[in-house]
């Protein structure tokens, strides 16, 4: 009998679900406070559970929980807590408050710790797609709304596209192979692969590539961005980014790792692709929810670096690039769902016009995580970008990095855009006074962001650890 | 030195942040919020001021390395520390920045507009700033270096001029744009040496093939903020529409980044590089005091005219600097200091003009002498100063770079000290527009003279203006250890490139 601690946190969230979800269906009101908090409180617990989980190979070497796996759910947690404290007032507001969006979150997050410990294609790919089937439905939330609809649609046929070429990898690699266990594969794909595997790799790796939203995979990004309730949105943008990246890191350097010199290139090129056209796509948006995607793409363009680097320095300045976006994307998001103006959200960018006069903290605020995205020290953002610059300078990728820096600037015109907005031109934006869930969400991102410079050390030695157990 | 005494330079450093956070916490109306947040910051900055006086008097003049040395963990198992301390060469580059902002607070009297905001970005300026030049260990400095951006991006583009957006993103992505290839070279000397600390740094032989690269990172991102030609267009842009106490930390401080970037890292660090790259410099030194010289000459704004003449001393400092003589790069940094002291007093007088409603244009300026003898007499000494009149602060700083140009090269001297007379010639156009000739409207007629409070501003400055030109020794000595150095280093590392040369031609 195998001990189940390992997998506490993940059953947690599992069996906690399905209660919540059975005291919403019996009970007689609608209960969406009762089953939000719940839900943050599980996430916690979940986190708290899994601080102290130890490492196993479960489920006859199915499921693989390490540091690194430890790491990654972490921020997964935190992050899906977050946005469900962001998801609560919005929701409200909206008239969108049901109670099955927090449990659709828990199930996510469940797919989500699955795809980040799986230790073969097939958990893989279950983890992947109990993910993915709930996220569809939290993107068509608001049902009555046209865009959100679209938006759910949308997500739902490409992401199956997506799957399709996933699955489809996964049975070339079974078929060249004849395994899907992580290990074994390890073990058997050394030195060169086959044209068969490496065939079988690129689709899998494109089917990865959709998820994190790396270019040129990333034609859903803006318009579910847009589409999606903004309280989905900040959840899109944050938990499954960084658990789709996790996944990557743990496929790409687990079972293929030692084909690195096979994928580096095409790791390479996703990377440049994606920072080159988050920045420049990004410049023309007028919405602000449509630069976030852009932003993000972008962002996911710098996180590749470090894994195209492929070293443990690599994996560990990927780490901390995440876990560093992580935070700045739900603050950001939490500015973006505080724009409310007489009862009604709005997102267009000069809608911040003259927001510094009349609401100084939200305004430093906002301004703290464009200025951090943008990657100007002292702010988080740029111990993230020099991490994975010194990554890949130091593995030999000299091009890649200069490329990386010049793409930063492009991409700070575009951050400096909203600043000056904010700060520069007149206006009055009157937004509504935010709820107290999301001042706090935002104050903490801020705080977070502005003053990691002076204790970078803790997340910065879990990386190292984390990293260091990926590779072993 | 006090490796685990009190904490001096981060005192001074952290204060004006501790201040920031005093601001934030000020409640009442408007006015009231202004007027106190105001007093505030001038008091922290008065007292970051003394704490600094009190650095230099402990400071040892005899010592060439750094002084008062606090080095913490910062960036574990990557072998980068929090580490600061200050030299001959630091030293006075702090000083300045302490002595500067309290000016530039008292000459932000005309600042109501969200007024609290300003203060915490001038003291968030003066952090950054310090932090900066006491800085030793490079990826510290480069954070510092870079931070300085976000205060200053708010201070042009919230409270500046007409164009003062366009003024503000220029500034911003120039200086972005070039402080990012020094990004890359800093990760290529921490992937080359192990450690981004400043002091292995300079002990570290670097292939002379890679220094070139790095110096060129080097120039762009050290030349942007020094306004070195041609990469100065965003200056006048910057000096023109920040607000007058933007202007004066713009022009007086942060301007020294660049020639400090060069001094610190660029001619120690590369030497052979720096050697080879030296006839460059010499050539955009030289442009940029004549060329620019010129430029001021067609200036018909005041603000716009300091503006030009200000890019054109940083041109004899880049000189002095590349001559690698002591007297060349010692006369670089007392030209750093009067430089600051100097254009800081001629843009609080343009500052005195715009209080009087009046504008700055020059043709709608004239005959104040008549209506302001106070204000002329000062106005005339920073003039005077400018142009570098023995007695002066600038005669010293120009004299000693010439004559440490005429050592090495005879056409840079001369050209260089070609600058001077031009500089003469459009500093006296300026005071002629401005003081003499007839009044341009009657409105000037009736303008008042100086303010107590504008005496608290123009009087240390003259002071200081006149004690560098008098009494040069009671700040050259304290650098004299460093500089000599710094030189004999530079001789050093090069040599033995020059004896391998000479042994491969054979």
């Amino acid at each position: 009998m195998t001990s189940l601690l390992p997998v506490l946190p993940a059953l947690l969230l599992g069996v906690g679900g399905m209660a919540l979800l059975l005291i919403g269906v019996l009970a007689k009101r609608e209960c969406a406070t009762f089953s939000t908090a719940g839900s943050i409180v599980l996430l916690l617990a979940a986190a708290w559970a899994s601080c102290s989980a130890p490492d196993a190979l479960l489920f006859g070497g199915l499921l693989k929980t390490t540091l690194f796996t430890r790491f990654a759910d972490g921020i997964v947690y935190v992050s899906a807590a977050a946005a469900l404290v962001l998801a609560f007032d919005y929701n409200s507001k909206e008239g969108i408050a049901r109670f099955e969006y927090p449990i659709l979150v828990l199930f996510a997050v469940l797919g989500m710790v699955v795809m980040i410990s799986a230790n073969d294609l097939m958990t893989l790919y279950v983890g992947f797609e109990l993910q993915s089937l709930a996220l569809y439905i939290a993107a068509a939330l608001a049902r009555d709304s046209l865009r959100s609809t679209e938006a759910g649609l949308k997500y739902f046929v490409l992401g199956a596209l997506a799957s399709g070429l996933l699955v489809y990898g996964i049975s070339l690699v079974y078929g060249f192979t004849g395994t899907t266990n992580f290990t074994a594969l390890a073990a058997l794909l050394t030195g060169t692969a086959g044209a068969g595997t490496v065939i079988g790799l690129v689709f899998v790796l494109v089917g990865l590539a959709f998820k994190i939203s790396a270019a040129p995979f990333h034609m859903w990004t803006p318009d579910v961005y847009e589409g999606a309730p903004t309280s989905v949105t900040a959840l899109f943008g944050t938990a499954p980014k960084a658990a789709a990246m996790a996944l990557f890191l743990s496929v790409m350097t687990g079972p293929f790792g030692h084909l690195l010199p096979q994928w580096q290139a095409i790791i390479e090129i996703l990377a440049v692709i994606s920072m080159a056209l988050g920045g420049l796509a990004a410049i023309s948006q007028t919405n602000i929810k449509r630069l976030m995607a852009y932003s993000s793409i972008g962002h996911m363009g710098y996180a590749l670096m470090g894994l195209a680097a492929g070293t443990e320095a690599g994996i560990q300045a990927t780490l901390v690039y995440i876990a560093i976006y992580v935070v700045m994307s739900f603050g950001a998001f939490a500015c973006i769902i505080a724009m409310r103006r007489q009862g009604q959200a709005v997102e267009k960018i000069s809608d911040l016009a003259g927001l510094a006069g009349q609401r100084p903290g939200f305004a430093f605020a906002l301004a703290v995580f464009m200025w951090a995205m943008a990657g100007i020290p002292p702010l988080s953002g740029f111990f993230g970008k020099l991490y994975v610059f010194a990554a890949a300078f130091n593995a030999g990728l000299t091009t890649l990095a200069i490329i990386g820096i010049v793409t930063s600037v492009i991409n700070a015109f575009y951050y400096l855009r909203v600043i000056k907005v904010m700060y520069f031109d007149a206006g009055a934006p009157n937004f509504d006074p935010s709820a107290k869930g999301v001042n706090f969400i935002m104050a903490l991102g801020a705080a977070v962001t502005a003053l990691f410079v002076f204790l970078p050390a803790p997340l910065l030695s879990a990386a190292d650890a984390a990293a260091k157990a990926l590779m072993g | 030195m006090n490796v685990a005494g009190f904490p001096i330079l981060s005192v001074i450093t952290y204060l004006p942040l501790l201040g920031v956070a005093y601001l934030a916490l000020l409640r009442g109306d408007e006015v009231a919020v202004a007027r106190q947040a105001r007093h505030a910051a001038l008091a922290i900055s008065l007292l970051t001021l003394a704490l600094g006086v009190d650095l230099w008097t402990k400071f040892d003049p005899t010592q060439a390395g750094y002084q008062f040395v606090e080095s913490v963990a910062w960036f574990p198992g990557l072998n980068i520390k929090y580490s600061l301390g200050v030299d001959g060469i630091s030293l006075f580059l702090v000083l300045l920045t302490l002595a500067l902002t309290p000016i530039a607070i008292l000459a932000s009297a005309s600042i109501t507009k969200r007024a609290r905001s300003f203060f915490a970005a001038l003291l968030l300026l003066e952090t950054m700033t310090t932090g900066m030049f006491a800085a030793t260990d490079f990826l510290l400095f480069y954070v510092f270096f870079e931070a300085v951006l976000l205060p200053m991006y708010l201070i042009i583009g919230v409270w500046g001029g007409e164009k003062r957006i366009y003024a503000a993103v220029k500034f911003f992505l120039f200086t972005l744009a070039g402080s990012l290839f020094m990004l890359l070279a800093l990760v290529w000397l921490w992937h080359d040496a192990g450690t981004t600390d400043i002091v292995t740094l300079l002990h570290t032989a670097i292939p002379a093939q890679a220094q070139i690269w790095i110096f060129a990172a080097f120039l762009a991102s050290f030349g942007v903020k020094a306004a070195v030609w041609p990469l100065h267009t965003w200056l006048p842009d910057a000096y023109g529409e920040a607000p007058i106490p933007g202007t004066i930390m713009l022009a007086a401080v942060l301007s020294k980044m660049g020639a400090y970037g060069f001094l610190r890292f660029a001619v120690p660090m590369l030497p052979s590089a720096s050697a080879a790259a030296a006839p460059l410099m010499f050539a955009l030194g030289v442009v940029a005091v004549i060329y620019i010289s010129l430029v001021a000459l067609a200036q018909t704004d005041m603000k716009r005219l300091i503006a030009y003449s200000s890019v054109a001393h940083m041109g004899v400092i880049i000189i002095g600097i590349f001559t690698f003589t002591v007297e060349g790069i010692e006369g670089a940094l007392f030209q750093m200091l009067s430089h600051g002291v100097v254009i800081a007093g001629l843009f609080v007088c343009a500052g005195v003009i715009l209080s009087r409603g009046e504008g700055l244009a020059l043709s709608r300026l004239g005959g104040l002498a008549a209506r302001m003898p106070a204000y002329a007499a000062l106005l005339m000494l920073f003039t005077l100063a400018n142009m570098g009149l023995p007695g002066t602060s600038g005669f010293i700083g120009e004299i000693l770079v010439i004559v440490g140009a005429m050592k090495v090269n005879f056409w840079v001297s001369v050209l260089g000290a070609a600058g001077m007379v031009l500089g003469c010639a459009y500093m006296l156009v300026m005071v002629r527009a401005v003081l003499f000739d007839k009044f341009s409207h009657p409105g000037l007629a009736h303008i008042a003279d100086l303010k107590l409070g504008e005496y608290a501003m123009l009087l240390p400055l003259a002071a200081l203006v006149l004690w560098l030109g008098v009494y040069p020794t009671s700040f050259t000595h304290m650098f004299d250890a460093s500089v000599a150095s710094l030189v004999q280093a530079h001789t050093a590392a090069l040599s033995p490139h020059s004896a391998l040369a000479m042994v491969t031609q054979k």
